[in-house]
């Protein structure tokens, strides 16, 4: 294998990016997928959107707008939201914490070409039957009735794509505690990596609450049990409570990576240390466990008693104090600073008046007696996109911008990310800001279509008009990447100028093996400090020496590609079809063949040499 | 083990040191693994006896396995030495969202 990049032909990329084990193209390949996902959850959006726009509307029927609504917001969180975190934490946080990759790069790539296999099954609903419509909850007393394959499609593909989380998870979790560079202490880790550790964590103890309500969800559908099935003495609240031990935390998965990467933005953008760095990482750690406490108050109204909601919901309104932490710190990093506005800090800028409004909605929900009146209803639909897409896009399209330098090596157009940042931002509050009002008005989520003169007519048509700005905005967006893709003016490694931490002091994008010698680090904001003492680099902490680094492999691709053959073979078995046991056995002799190769098989991948590495300024410049 | 390596080359540096560690390890190891067998003794006796009532047996063996595990991983598997803080952790607040979901389930689900 060379050291140096040649020009390859497509096919060879191709297969490059089929067997990478590099977190870099691993981070490539989640911002694609995830990328595109989320296209297809915004067109889905935009179904809804058109169907809601006037009152008795039959563009789409009743059951199919069921099927566009579960299918939205499970894309949505799943496939979207999750990759698109995965992709910014794979591109960073072994940069941030001066590693030449993660802990498992091969578990990297199989967590990868899982959460793929499980997306695409989830969406090969749509051409084979029809897509789950019990929404994205999926609650058991209405999932076990839904007729045709969608639920099955459901329960598999979130359960191979859930694997492919865990995996990255416990991942990121053993990289960030054992792969730290030589003096970066834990109170060191910038914001992001921090908040990358607690989400592993949550994602670690999270997931396999949701792995057990869908395997039982599945004997329930496929083999006839009866855990579910009240009539058959089962407990459909059971479901419900795995579902939310599971989704709440999930929901603080997905946002806590976005205040990491507002946290880094605020303090480059400010050119100040960020403000409270350790009552930052304390919220975010409380922030993590408080979100294990919280997850009835999803179901207030089940009856649960009173003892139980006014339990859950002092915890739940608990949050606000870690939050309210993070947003006052977030303020006062501005305060002073001599703040620059990149597009990446009007998204932060941004983001801090949004979030606050979901998060006093959230207070409001919180209220066990308020919530009977709330529930259900486009109040509930408001509050929640303003923390997701208020939090979390917000978040992810900053993180985008702001790390699209280190990724790929240019500069996203500012122009252009203008435009997508005010269209965007426009549209959402026009989108979501009136449905607080429609909620309160009485109309209750999910319905597909309403009727006319209950004054909920222009409510409506301001949404869907909000809908369409934000849609635009994504199109430019698009616009900006291909643009700056084909113009491709590369940038050095600091583009933004005001770099405070290690992923700014190496070339954009980094050589595959990162670091040539790793850092040392001597304080937070490793790179600002050598900056401040006139340095143009870090202080190596090690003598220049062979790298070791792993070798590609074919395998992951392989392992989920046998689960996802053999989940067609489970999904059908239950129609009594003759081919279905062939097929499952055939999936799993493909995965567990593959493992079994992974095991018996050598593999001590390869070393850079010295040698190779060396260039002028190592062998004391040029004669 | 990666925390019993000397750090010297010299093999003889420390080794009366060490060795009185490991007889103070193992002195440790067979008084927790007499205990152990002790408990599980108590345990079976508890209920081949007949005498006590359920609502008593039940307690204390749930009890003496809680202790059996402490033991299991304090003395066994090295928790108690240093450089074990963040397993501890992590063991720990697994353990309490685990506990955190019986707790709820069994006060407003099952019961």
């Amino acid at each position: 294998m060379s050291t140096y990049a040649n020009k390859k032909g497509f096919g060879a990329t191709i297969w490059d990016y089929l067997t990478t084990v590099d977190h870099k193209k691993i981070a490539i390949l989640y911002l694609i997928s995830g990328g595109l996902f989320f296209v297809i959850g915004g067109l889905e959006a935009m179904f809804i959107r058109i169907q809601l726009a006037i009152p008795n509307n039959d563009f789409v029927s009743a059951g199919f707008y069921n099927e566009i609504l579960t299918m939205h917001g499970t894309t949505m969180i799943f496939l979207a939201a999750m990759p698109l975190v995965f992709a910014l934490m794979n591109a960073v946080v072994p940069l941030q914490i001066g590693a030449r990759d993660v802990a498992f790069p091969f578990l990297n790539s199989l967590g990868f070409w899982l959460f793929f296999f499980g997306g695409v099954f989830l969406n090969l609903s749509w051409f084979l039957g029809g897509a789950p419509d019990a929404g994205w909850t999926s609650y058991a007393s209405l999932s076990l009735h839904s007729a045709g394959h969608g639920i099955d499609f459901y329960v598999l593909g979130l359960q191979i794509s859930g694997f492919g989380s865990l995996m990255a998870g416990i991942n990121f979790l053993v990289t960030i505690i054992n792969m730290r560079a030589p003096g970066m202490t834990y109170m060191r880790m910038p914001l992001f990596t921090w908040s990358t550790f607690v989400v592993s964590a949550l994602i670690l103890f999270a997931f396999p609450p949701l792995t057990v309500g869908l395997v039982l969800m599945m004997f329930d559908r496929m083999f006839g049990a009866n855990f579910f099935d009240v009539a058959a003495g089962g407990n459909t609240i059971i479901w419900e409570h795995l579902f939310w031990i599971f989704g709440h935390p999930e929901v603080y998965i997905l946002i806590l990576p976005a205040f990491g990467i507002f946290s880094e933005i605020f303090a480059t953008f400010s050119r100040k240390r960020l403000f409270g760095y350790s009552s930052m990482v304390f919220a975010t750690v409380l922030i993590g466990f408080l979100g294990f406490m919280v997850w009835a108050h999803h179901m207030f109204t089940t009856g649960l008693g009173p003892i139980a909601n006014a339990i859950f919901a002092v915890a739940t309104m608990a949050i606000a104090v870690p939050t309210g932490i993070k947003i006052f710190n977030w303020i006062f990093t501005m305060w002073g600073g001599s703040v620059k506005f990149t597009v990446p800090m009007l998204y932060a800028v941004a983001f801090i008046p949004t979030f606050t409004m979901g998060g006093v909605t959230g207070i409001m929900l919180a209220s066990a007696p308020a919530d009977y009146q709330y529930h259900d209803s486009y109040f509930v639909v408001a509050h929640f996109h303003y923390v997701i897409v208020g939090g979390v896009v917000l978040g992810l399209l900053a993180g985008i911008n702001f790390y699209w330098p280190k990724m790929f090596g240019t500069l996203l157009n500012e122009k252009l990310g203008q435009i997508t940042f005010w269209t965007f931002l426009i549209g959402f509050h026009l989108t979501f800001f009136i449905q607080h009002f429609l909620g309160l008005m009485g109309m209750p989520r999910r319905v597909f279509t309403f009727l006319d003169n209950q004054g909920l007519n222009t409510g409506n048509m301001i949404s869907t008009v909000g809908a369409f700005l934000m849609a635009f905005g994504v199109l430019v967006m698009v616009i900006n990447i291909i643009i700056t893709s084909v113009k491709n003016e590369k940038v050095g490694n600091d583009p933004w100028g005001d770099g405070r931490t290690l992923e700014w002091s190496i070339p954009s994008p980094p050589p595959f093996y990162n670091f040539k010698q790793l850092p040392l680090v001597r304080g937070l904001d490793a790179y600002w400090v050598e900056k401040m003492e006139g340095k143009k680099e870090m202080t190596p902490a090690e003598p220049l020496g062979d790298i070791h680094m792993p070798n590609s492999s074919f395998l992951p691709v392989m392992i989920a590609f046998g689960l996802f053959v053999a989940a067609f073979g489970a999904l059908y078995h239950m129609d009594d079809k003759s081919w279905t046991l062939p097929i499952i056995i055939v999936g799993l002799l493909i995965t567990f063949g593959s493992m079994l190769i992974r095991s018996v098989k050598d593999d001590h991948g390869f070393h850079i040499h010295k040698e190779d590495l060396m260039d002028d300024s190592d062998k004391g410049g040029k004669a | 083990m990666a925390n019993e390596q000397s750090n010297s080359a010299n093999p003889n540096v420390d080794l009366k040191y060490r060795r009185k560690k490991n007889a103070e390890e193992m002195k440790h190891q067979v008084v927790t693994f007499v205990l152990m067998i002790f408990f599980t003794v108590i345990s079976f006796v508890a209920v081949a006896m007949d005498d006590f009532s359920h609502w008593f047996i039940k307690p204390v063996i749930l009890l003496l396995a809680v202790i059996q595990v402490v033991f299991q991983l304090y003395y066994f598997m090295h928790m108690k030495h240093k450089g074990h803080g963040t397993i501890t952790l992590f063991l720990f607040s697994g353990l309490a969202v685990g506990l955190i979901t019986i707790l709820t389930f069994l006060t407003i689900v099952w019961l």
